[in-house]
């Protein structure tokens, strides 16, 4: 299966000279995790919209900086504390480079991309919105683009307002004229549902956004991993992601944002690093990005998602969204070929991403999870952090396999095997 | 395995002395007891549970084992068999027969709240009762 996408990339500081073909079983042999057994079992890992797993090199520089160069960033004039500070900028320079080649002062490390959507809604939210401005979001939102929201609208009697979806999961958008309406300040969006994988079309939001001066905030959690995202061509404001769920350490989030607003914005973080001249009674605030990132920072892991985006680049994020696709549909067919299984979201693997919510009529999502982790397979079984969605589509929870690069075929066999062999254990077919 | 698939208690009561409704707002588990109460004894007992089959087989042994009994007696109970499930207590010294069965539950640890709730629920709905509210309460496991 091909799949034609525009790809932006901007490979001028990408390390790409060890640019390789697209083989799972020879990417899985990088991950030392893929080797272990679970309850005897070898490991299938199809959590991978929860978190991925990491390559060596990724687990090999955090070792090496703490073994080699470990100490404090931007103020030390010592030889370790120059490294550290030039592997650190080094490595926001690769990250402005992979979304699109944006400037490195649009890019603000955090912790996560809930603190990302955080720092815009306190930064940026509580400045500029008053009562009756309109908030847009999406009813397939994860909660980390929810719930800062409704503390936002709460503190300052902005609206919220909900782009509906339909019950294949896609977003309705006949009635955008009415949602985005004049008062709208700010569209927060998914570019990829965590849950029904769908892929948002986000164009349209986006100008009629622009159009009636309200910002977009992307949450690229699950699309900045898995497809070639360029943030300049979307015309994005912001976009949040995390390291963790593209091979990088845990501990690290990205945001993105338009340098225009980010220097009208106030600092999110107070404290050390963010600022320029502090007297008793006053201070002045840091330039870009440093204004946003008060106190030391996860050095190490802000390094060692370098060379976890250099993996990806040498891939090309065109095959690695290739190779989901193609394991979705595969998924979906075996899946649905086992009968008795609802799956949620499109199923034209065009129009979604990896992340294959379902709900086997037989087997509680719960009780599938347990007894497919005895077997070695590790699934998600929850509200996936989608409450209102859950509710949307009328259920407590599902299961959901999430597919990356180093999955197979194989896997999703391994994955069928065990839902049947749960099937057994209740009693059923 | 019978519980989950035949569970015991699912009906409607004619004017419960005690409703408490329990969630498990984490993974999606509901369940409702109903409880009626005649001389500090548990006359009938009612589960409606949605939820795993750890959760709706849990419920469903709870309404075979306090059926008849009295307050005291179902709250001893509860809190026994809390403890084995969370592995504070050998089975064997619960004297709690049947039940024993959830002692397994401690072996998923991720699971153990999924067991724990229709107990949790049955405990504050009883000490509701005694301090005199008799209508929904809701427990949070």
């Amino acid at each position: 299966m091909e799949i034609r996408i525009k790809s932006g990339q901007v490979a001028s500081r990408l390390n790409i000279e060890a640019f390789r073909p697209f083989d799972p079983e020879v990417i899985k042999s990088d991950f030392p995790i893929l080797a272990r057994k679970v309850h005897g079992h070898p490991l299938v890992y199809l959590d991978n919209a929860a978190t991925t797993q990491k390559p060596e090199s990724v687990i090999k520089a955090m070792d090496d900086y703490y073994r080699n160069h470990n100490s404090n960033v931007h103020r030390g004039i010592h030889t370790l504390a120059e490294e550290a500070t030039s592997a650190l900028e080094a490595s926001r320079q690769k990250i402005a480079d992979f979304i699109g080649g944006v400037k490195s002062s649009e890019i603000i490390f955090t912790r996560n991309c809930t603190e990302s959507i955080n720092l815009v809604a306190y930064s940026w939210g509580r400045k500029n919105l008053k009562p009756g401005d309109r908030i847009v979001l999406t009813e397939m939102e994860h909660h980390a683009n929810l719930v800062p929201w409704i503390a936002l609208a709460r503190a300052t009697g902005a609206e919220l307002k909900y782009i509906p979806i339909t019950d294949d999961g896609y977003l309705v958008q006949d009635d955008l004229r009415n949602i985005i309406s004049p008062g709208t300040k700010l569209v927060a969006v998914t570019q990829m549902s965590n849950v029904l994988g769908t892929i948002n079309p986000l164009d349209e939001i986006i100008e009629r956004a622009h159009r009636q001066g309200a910002l977009v905030l992307i949450d690229a959690a699950q699309s900045i991993p898995h497809m070639p995202v360029n943030v300049l061509e979307l015309n994005a404001d912001f976009a949040a992601f995390s390291a963790h769920k593209m091979l990088g350490p845990t501990g690290i989030g990205v945001l993105y944002g338009r340098e225009s607003i980010l220097e009208d914005m106030e600092p999110f973080i107070y404290g050390g690093n963010m600022i320029n001249e502090v007297r008793l009674d006053s201070a002045t605030w840091n330039e870009l990005p440093w204004k946003f990132e008060g106190g030391t920072p996860n050095i190490a892991g802000a390094i060692a998602f370098s060379p976890a985006l250099d993996y990806l680049s040498a891939l090309s994020m065109s095959a690695v969204r290739n190779h989901e696709a193609e394991l979705s549909a595969y998924a979906i067919d075996r899946l649905s070929a086992l009968g008795s299984i609802k799956i949620f979201g499109p199923t034209r693997v065009e129009d979604r991403g990896g992340a294959v919510s379902f709900i086997d009529d037989l087997v509680h999502p719960h009780d599938l999870a347990t007894l497919l982790d005895s077997r070695g397979v590790a699934i998600r079984a929850g509200h996936h952090c989608a409450q209102p969605l859950m509710r949307r589509l009328g259920v407590g929870a599902t299961a959901r396999a999430s597919f990356y690069i180093y999955n197979t075929k194989n896997d999703i066999d391994q994955l069928c095997e065990a839902i049947l062999a749960a099937r057994r254990y209740f009693g059923g077919v | 395995m019978d519980h989950y698939r035949y569970p015991r208690g699912r009906k409607k009561l004619d004017g419960p002395d005690i409703i408490n409704e329990g969630k498990n707002p984490v993974c999606g588990d509901e369940i409702e007891l109903s409880l009626k109460i005649s001389d500090d004894r548990v006359e009938d007992i009612a589960v409606e549970c949605a939820g795993c089959a750890i959760s709706v087989a849990s419920g469903s042994l709870l309404a075979d084992a306090v059926k008849g009994k009295s307050l005291q007696e179902v709250k001893n109970i509860a809190s026994a068999v809390k403890a084995i499930i969370k592995g504070e207590l050998i089975p064997a010294n619960a004297g709690i027969g049947e039940l024993e069965a959830l002692a397994g539950v401690k072996n998923f640890p991720v699971r153990i709240k999924c067991a724990l709730l229709s107990w949790t629920t049955l405990i504050d709905g009883i000490e509701a009762h005694e301090v005199g509210k008799t209508i929904k309460i809701t427990t949070t496991e």
